[in-house]
């Protein structure tokens, strides 16, 4: 079991294409990671800070709204802010369409992956406004530039984003002897401080207490996020004196979001953090029960390095378990469209062309069908790894239909399914799909019965 | 990592998928026609994200609510109505004030599952729907209680239950066969595709049984109103019209209405969630969607199932309560106790189950929330005792093992 290209294609990157050359080696893939980020310069996103302006107005309309409701004033807020949200509405679905064109294009799938990986490992849903349909740059802002430095940097950076901080209610939450609640009211929320401790490092099975989530809630306290500013870190919402978080002190002089920090620090270098990060690394692109060798050699990577990402990637890509030939995960929604898109070469042009509206008709509302909301996971654990969760009856009929009737929308002169079987697959196609790709009736079915067949639908 | 969510899910699920093999798919074994074991209904609703119990339910009664509620409001101030003297119901459920007045709304106050202090929502649901494996170190469990009930009782068709929308839904997942489907979910295929769709994917248990299951219902709905267009493969418009439509309508109404349709046939259990109660922040406002969700889904399903209706039970349960104090934010935080809603016409409703425990301090579980005085599971029992006649003691072994159903009472009419 070791490196091939084709498998590194399939497992860790987006799936074969007929014209992007795959990486010849493990260090390639790792060094291509570490260049420049060619897909996000080709197909922009724009990140977070960016949406400011929209988000002042957004806020100083709505507040116009409620203080002269009834008036004019109001109307045309009324108005204006029925458009920022068609806007935004809009713009949901273009970056989708550039998330897609960059899996679609790339020859560094590794960084597309990863990049969807801690995506959903640091989950943020916008509740209200335009944040509803902005997740996409909170990744572009918080997540993609810090896929290749250390665990605590990338933690440090999605925790304290205003996205995350505004998805898991900490704005408000005030330190209960803060000079905020003496004055005005309010108290503490511990939304996020659980969950950080329980998603984003230690793994719900660590040893951690109540206690730890109300005092890590407590040196929560202060951050906070003003829409027409971005981040803020507010002393007056701060708990004054330190706080204990796993027997540890921390704070005790001036509120200070550096105390903010040190804790995520040592909550990234846990012991519980590696094995939670490896075996969710492990799980993810290699298998849904993976090997435990697999697991510790990953955990004892990022323990080792200190939470160094590159070093991580590297024992997972290392490991003889990576390379086990056998497909044992199942593509989820997003990662199949991807990878037809990929596989048939549909040029970014054409996907570009389809605007938002078609995106959401063609692309979009389908993987809902097939089980994923773009953006939308029930909960901050967000989606599912298991194959089972995925290929169920009604996620099988809504990866068929769109297999059978989009790509030709998509790349009009659709290739020979004969061909296609070994496009697709790269040669490792069963006997029976052939037979099927070359009995099918039109070239439509041809192409989604490769698409929707077990070999394509796993990695 | 013993007790990882992500290992027993996955556990879970596998099982879950097995399941699916033995009657779903018609290239392996026929469909059972077999009449349902019974002609009760069952509807089990998953609340994701921990509905606060106080705030629905309200204990106004209670001396100690109001000064841990001082600014969410509840009783009369909030609009509430009062449900028996103690309890007012939460105004976004007031249309449920009939159900009530004729017995057929009843709540359980109070209750949670065994699971207790980590208060992880991901833990909380898969343990809810597992109905065990609570103790620490507990082996991995690998089906829901729902399951575990269908194992138990002579035969069951993959028809019998039915998990219906997008969500996964452990508690009917384990070896008893069970059908799966979401409304939005359309399947149309010529012969000889459909052909060649089963043949590739027969190598592949997993998405053999998948696809079989997929073709089965796609099949057993065209022969009803729900009949679509046959769409040509390659017909992109067709696609555009299907999610067209996917968009209309209110998807908590179409999986009621889903329900509706298999639970008038063959179907007697349907499991299927709501989400979205997590309110940690401006529980005033937050409370609201999800609870008008809840109401308008119990109305659809009495208004669908007509005559049925009085054959029929909605348990509608919770991974745990709140906090009994509002937090600092106008929420409140994840917490123990909470309630449990039970509708339908063979519900001894207008009455609300609790050995209520008291909101004082030290009448608090850990001084913070509200104490569970009750296993949650036992009113399940109860359900499963009174319509399906199940013996207490395979409820207490096979269905939630370890449960003692003690003196609960009999909460089917």
């Amino acid at each position: 079991m070791t490196f091939d290209p084709k498998l590194a294609e399939i497992r860790f990157g987006t799936g074969l294409s007929p014209v992007r050359a795959a990486p010849a080696s493990t260090d390639g893939m790792l060094r291509r990671l570490q260049g420049p980020d060619a897909m996000a310069a080709r197909h922009p996103i724009p990140r977070f800070e960016t949406l400011i302006p929209a988000l002042t107005e957004f806020f100083e309309q709505s507040r116009l709204l409620r203080q002269k409701r009834g008036s004019e004033e109001a109307k045309a807020a009324q108005k204006r802010i029925r458009a920022l949200r068609k806007a935004g509405r809009e713009n949901q679905q273009l970056y989708l369409n550039a998330t897609l064109r960059r899996a679609a294009g790339t020859e560094d799938g590794l960084r597309e992956r990863l990049t969807r990986f801690w995506a959903d490992h640091f989950t943020v849903k916008g509740k209200q406004g335009i944040l509803i349909f902005s997740a996409a740059t909170y990744v572009e802002e918080a997540i993609r530039p810090h896929l290749t430095g250390s665990f605590a940097a990338l933690l440090k950076s999605a925790v304290t984003h205003p996205m995350m901080l505004a998805y898991l209610d900490q704005v408000n939450s005030a330190g209960p002897t803060s000079a905020k609640v003496k004055k005005q009211g309010g108290g503490l929320n511990e939304n996020l401080a659980r969950e950080v401790m329980e998603l984003h490092t230690l793994g719900v099975g660590a040893d951690y207490s109540q206690a730890d989530v109300r005092q890590l809630a407590e040196l929560f306290t202060g951050l906070s996020y003003d829409p027409r500013k971005g981040f803020l870190f507010r002393p007056f919402f701060a708990e004054p004196g330190a706080e204990s978080v796993l027997g540890q002190e921390y704070g005790g002089g001036q509120p200070a979001l550096a105390d903010v920090h040190a804790v995520l620090d040592d909550l990234a270098r846990h012991p519980a953090t590696a094995r939670h990060i490896a075996t969710k690394l492990a799980t993810h692109f290699v298998a849904d029960t993976p090997e435990p060798a697999l697991v510790d050699h990953i955990a004892a990577a990022f323990h080792d390095s200190g939470g160094d990402l590159m070093a991580t990637y590297g024992a997972l890509l290392d490991h003889p378990a990576a390379w086990d030939p056998r497909l044992g995960k199942a593509r989820q929604p997003f990662d199949f469209v991807a990878a037809t898109l990929r596989a048939l070469d549909v040029p970014g042009k054409q996907i570009e062309a389809l605007g938002p509206k078609d995106t959401g008709l063609y692309l979009a509302l389908p993987m809902q069908v097939m089980g994923q909301s773009w953006e939308a996971p029930v909960g901050p654990d967000g989606w599912p790894e298991a194959e089972a969760d995925w290929i169920t009856p009604q996620g099988m009929a809504g990866r068929i239909q769109w297999a059978m009737m989009v790509p030709g929308l998509l790349r009009p002169e659709l290739p020979d399914p004969r061909a296609f079987v070994d496009t697709a697959l790269g040669g490792t196609a069963s006997d029976t799909l052939r037979f099927a790709a070359s009995a099918a009736e039109t070239r439509a079915v041809g192409i989604g019965l490769v698409l929707i067949s077990p070999e394509f639908q796993r990695r | 990592m013993n007790r990882s969510a992500l290992t027993r899910r996955a556990l879970l699920m596998r099982s879950l998928a097995l399941g699916c093999s033995a009657a779903a798919s018609p290239l392996l074994t026929p469909v059972t026609l077999a009449a349902a074991p019974w002609d009760h209904r069952l509807v089990v609703i998953i609340l994701r994200g921990a509905m606060d119990g106080l705030d629905v339910v309200q204990p106004y009664g209670d001396p100690d609510f109001a000064a841990s509620r001082p600014k969410l409001k509840f009783g009369e101030a909030a609009g509430a109505a009062d449900l028996d003297g103690f309890f007012s119901l939460h105004p976004a459920l007031s249309s449920l004030a009939g159900l009530w007045q004729k017995g057929e709304l009843g709540f359980a106050h109070a209750v949670s599952t065994p699971y207790r202090d980590k208060r992880s929502h991901f833990d909380g649901q898969d343990l809810l729907e597992a109905g065990t494996g609570f103790d620490l170190g507990a082996a991995h469990v690998r089906d829901g209680w729902l399951n575990r009930m269908l194992q138990a009782v002579p035969g069951v068709s993959a028809e019998t239950a039915f998990a219906i929308g997008r969500d996964e839904l452990l508690v009917l997942g384990g070896p008893a066969p069970v059908s799966s489907w979401s409304p939005d979910a359309r399947l149309s295929l010529s012969p000889q595709a459909q052909k060649l769709v089963e043949m590739v994917a027969q190598n592949d248990p997993l998405f053999r049984d998948a696809v079989g299951e997929a073709i089965h219902i796609a099949e057993s709905l065209e022969t009803g109103a729900n009949m679509q267009a046959m769409a040509e493969p390659g017909d992109a418009e067709a696609m555009r019209e299907q999610m067209m439509e996917a968009t209309r309508g209110k998807t908590h109404l179409k999986v009621a209405d889903f329900a509706v349709s298999r639970l008038l046939g063959e179907t007697r259990i349907a499991a299927f969630s709501i989400n979205g109660w997590d309110t940690h922040n401006n529980q005033a406002n937050t409370l609201k969607p999800p609870l008008t969700q809840l109401a308008e889904t119990i109305l659809a399903l009495k208004q669908g199932l007509g005559p049925v209706w009085s054959q029929t039970t909605v348990l509608a349960m919770t991974e745990f309560g709140r906090t009994a104090r509002e937090n600092g934010t106008g929420g409140t935080d994840h917490g123990t106790g909470g309630a449990m809603v039970m509708a339908g016409g063979a519900v001894r409703g207008g009455k609300v189950w609790a050995d209520w425990p008291g909101l004082s301090e030290a009448e608090l579980y850990q001084g913070r929330d509200l104490r569970p005085t009750t296993d949650v599971r036992a009113y399940a029992a109860s359900a499963m005792r009174g319509l399906f006649g199940l013996d207490r003691s395979v409820l207490e072994t096979a269905v939630f093992p370890g449960l003692d159903m003690g003196g609960i009472g009999q909460i089917i009419l």
